[in-house]
């Protein structure tokens, strides 16, 4: 409970912002670009929830995760090693590395997918906000917009990237800190390597899934 | 005791000792047992045995003082929370840190962790004790109550204590055998007396280093 905590539940102010104002910018950029008056008004609502579900929530937001909880993780073990807590834990006889990572990853696998199931539905209520309150769209079109063919499978495809970025944030994340020597300055740099080698990883893994998946 | 200069390879030595690195080459004999060759659930019993002041004490943070010391309790006894918390207490007691219990580590004092991670070492009634520089970083008065409260600690649970230091006031107030390790090799051993009439040129030049031991060196010549 209390890696969830750490991990999960501490990330929901940064998740609900960045979602509500990137589905907002979503919505408005998608309106911005309608010129043809062939192209209805609800494209605005399907546009949205498609790049939300898609790809915002779960690869923005797990990049965004990669930077606040990666380095988090990478920053607490690395200090943990470099001030030999680790090695008080392998004296006594416990598995140090089952013992601080498990719980981490188990914690990851199991939170993330709700942080980004709330952000798909502030996602799109951003966009719907926006929508109604500069009057580009109204609240029908963009309603009619999110529901207009929709795909349950492509949130089952979202979730599960979304599980897949969870195991890289923070086995990445662990290995880097569980690694970590020297001083405080190598804590630092371990962090920093976990958040840049996390980020390339989901990106490279986002087009494989994809790949896999939807094509 | 293990004396050396810094980087002579005292605190790798002890990490060799305890399973925490692996060796290139020799043995580590744990009451006759090959501790290096033993499976791995055999040497978490050995490891039971052991306990350990880390030089920068490696109290973990985020547990209060208490959490610290019963650590191992929890771990690796079937103890009920009365029996845990009373060991606890009794450990603190003994380190002289009596209602300490509901600190964090942050909240001590340098010297007031090294009583903790002492408590924490003992709570699981170890036959060794290993101190990594338990001193460093001390004022002298605070050094020499940690230097007494090792020295007792050893004789009354009858336990060996190997404490590695580079501080020669400890290795005259609580030094029994001492090793003197020099570039990475067991350099000379012996008893405290014999530190003192050593004709060893390495080691006398470690032992006889400050003004202060000069002085005693000229005293006892004299």
């Amino acid at each position: 409970m209390q890696e969830i905590d750490s991990i999960g539940l501490s990330s929901i102010g940064i998740v609900a912002l960045m979602s509500v104002f990137m589905g907002a910018v979503i919505a408005l950029q998608t309106a911005s670009n309608m010129d043809s008056p062939l192209l209805p008004a609800y494209t605005v609502g399907f546009t949205a929830r498609q790049s939300i579900i898609l790809e915002f929530s779960p690869t923005i937001i797990a990049l965004i995760l990669a930077g606040k909880v990666g380095s988090n993780i990478a920053s607490e073990i690395g200090t943990m090693r470099v001030t030999e807590q680790i090695d008080a834990l392998d004296i006594m006889g416990v598995n140090s590395a089952a013992y601080l990572i498990l719980p981490k990853v188990l914690a990851g696998l199991f939170i993330f997918p709700f942080l980004i199931t709330i952000s798909m539905f502030l996602g799109i209520f951003g966009g719907w906000f926006v929508c109604i309150s500069t009057g580009v769209v109204s609240s029908n079109d963009y309603i009619y917009g999110i529901q207009y063919d929709f795909q349950p499978f492509d949130v089952f495809y979202a979730l599960i990237k979304t599980v897949i970025f969870a195991f890289i944030i923070t086995t990445v994340a662990s290995y880097h800190g569980y690694f970590a020597k020297g001083s405080a300055l190598e804590v630092g740099r371990s962090s920093t390597k976990a958040v840049v080698y996390s980020s390339i990883l989901i990106l490279i893994f986002n087009y494989i899934v994809t790949q896999l998946l939807l094509i | 005791m293990i004396i050396g200069q810094s980087g002579s390879g005292k605190s790798v030595l002890t990490k060799c000792i305890v399973g925490l690195h692996q060796p290139d080459q020799g043995e580590v004999l744990f009451d006759g047992q090959n501790f290096l060759q033993l499976p791995l659930e055999e040497k978490k019993e050995i490891r039971k045995n052991i306990g350990m002041l880390f030089q920068a004490s490696a109290l973990f943070d985020s547990m209060t003082v208490e959490e610290n010391i019963s650590f191992p309790l929890r771990m690796f006894t079937n103890n009920t929370a009365g029996e845990i918390k009373n060991r606890v207490d009794e450990c603190l007691e003994r380190v002289n840190l009596v209602g300490k219990n509901d600190l964090y580590p942050g909240e001590t004092s340098g010297g007031m962790q090294k009583r903790i991670g002492i408590a924490r070492a003992i709570a699981m009634k170890p036959a060794y004790l290993f101190c990594d520089e338990p001193n460093s970083g001390l004022d002298p008065q605070t050094a020499i109550v940690i230097d007494n409260l090792i020295h007792e600690i050893t004789y009354e649970m009858d336990i060996t204590t190997i404490v590695i230091t580079h501080d020669m006031n400890s290795v005259i107030e609580i030094g029994d055998h001492i090793m003197f390790v020099y570039k990475g090799k067991k350099w000379w051993s012996g008893d405290k007396q014999d530190i003192l009439r050593s004709k060893n040129n390495e080691l006398n030049d470690f032992v006889y280093a400050s003004k202060f031991m000069k002085t005693l060196r000229e005293k006892l010549s004299s």
